[in-house]
């Protein structure tokens, strides 16, 4: 394996091809987890070992996977990691693992998980695709952090439950309501797509 | 709360004040892609409302003679997707034979429902809020409702602005989100008016 190919592996999804906000893919749980950081933590943990364990896992059987019933294996793969990640969270983080609700389930159906499985997984050695799994998870789990702190922030003047901002301030409580989600998101999208076509033309 | 109401009202609640895109935030992948073309979109509402009513009365039944019996409930994310699948494959082939209009029409946007997060998020949520029998089908027939109506809605804003100058960086997802925002502040004027939860 050179390590080239591991670098070039690790750094695309963290920009280029980053999966929440190039690819728009996960926005489900995106909007949905990010009204508090410790929530959003949480859930990018979840996401990190789940995207991370299934790539390896596909990858190590992916020569003997039927491809007429690859999507099927894929999902059961995916789900088997989840239902660990649920059981986990039940036991350690009962009051977290509340909170969150059906979004842990719905990691099941996060099409960045199953996106990296078909697009990377089944095409790539175990070691390679376990470090696409990771910078995935990672490049996912900063885009939830960022929209997470400032939701948080302006929202309930709070970073990770703790009061930062003074009596002076008043609470935008619609951030942490699902308008706010949409908003918060677009305006990401927004930033960072205008820089990206602001260098695409610097370039030229 | 059990009155004979109830399934109504969750109905209700379930198409405006909780509606599942807006207010849960679920099925946004394939809302944010197909809402571009309004035809798509009439196609993909009625196969979600469908396969969601129908799948949301299985995997009741699913969860509470096998599962709940047998003390297995922390299968149920593999379960219902199983059950999801399996439902959407064995419609997919009924409606290629029986109708070739309808599979023209509904054909292509079954196999995208098994990854539509709104409807594994309906059964989970059927099950974390303990419905009955009935109550889940009220449910899950209006989430897939609500879903239809907000990408229908979507689909006509977005026909509007086609000819809109939007900045560079705002189109496609970007200002697809911007009017989704805008709509979910719209429908939380319906709150209030019912509770479920």
């Amino acid at each position: 394996m050179a390590k080239g190919a591991v670098k070039k592996t690790f750094l695309k999804p963290l920009g280029k091809e980053n999966p929440v906000f190039v690819q728009i893919l996960g926005i489900c749980s995106t909007l949905a987890v990010t009204n508090k950081l410790e929530n959003t933590m949480v859930m990018c943990m979840g996401v990190l070992f789940t995207t991370s364990l299934s790539g390896f896992t596909l990858s190590l059987v992916r020569k003997f996977i039927p491809a007429r019933i690859r999507m099927m294996v894929e999902t059961l793969v995916i789900a088997t990691f989840v239902i660990i990640v649920d059981i986990a969270l039940r036991a350690y983080l009962p009051d977290v693992w509340r909170q969150l609700g059906p979004y842990v389930g719905l990691i099941i159906t996060n099409c960045i998980i199953m996106g990296r499985a078909e697009a990377f997984a089944l095409n790539n050695p175990p070691g390679l695709s376990l470090v696409d799994g990771i910078a995935t998870g990672i490049g996912y789990s900063y885009v939830l952090l960022i929209i997470a702190f400032f939701r948080e922030l302006l929202g309930t003047g709070e970073i990770w439950g703790y009061q930062v901002l003074g009596a002076w301030w008043t609470n935008w409580s619609i951030m942490v309501m699902p308008p706010g989600a949409f908003f918060m998101l677009a305006i990401f999208i927004w930033i960072v797509k205008g820089k990206i076509i602001q260098e695409a033309a610097d370039g030229k | 709360m059990e009155s004979n109401w109830y399934p109504l009202a969750v109905f209700f609640a379930a198409v405006f004040t909780n509606n599942i895109l807006l207010a849960n935030y679920l099925g946004m992948c394939s809302f944010l892609s197909i809402a571009k073309e309004l035809k798509a979109s009439v196609g993909l509402g009625m196969a979600v409302t469908f396969v969601m009513a129908v799948t949301t009365v299985l995997n009741w039944m699913v969860y509470t003679y096998l599962l709940v019996p047998f003390g297995l409930e922390y299968l149920r994310f593999i379960v219902f997707i199983i059950v999801i699948a399996a439902f959407v494959q064995l419609v997919e082939m009924i409606i290629e034979r029986v109708s070739d209009g309808l599979y023209a029409a509904l054909g292509i946007f079954l196999p995208l429902i098994t990854v539509n997060c709104a409807i594994l998020g309906t059964s989970l949520f059927m099950v974390i809020r303990d419905y009955s029998l009935i109550v889940s089908f009220f449910f899950g027939l209006g989430s897939g409702l609500g879903w239809f109506l907000a990408i229908l809605a979507m689909a006509g804003i977005l026909q509007k602005l086609k000819k809109a100058r939007i900045p560079k960086g705002l189109e496609g997802a970007g200002i697809t989100l911007v009017i989704t925002g805008i709509m979910a502040l719209a429908f939380m004027g319906f709150a209030g008016i019912l509770m479920i939860g």
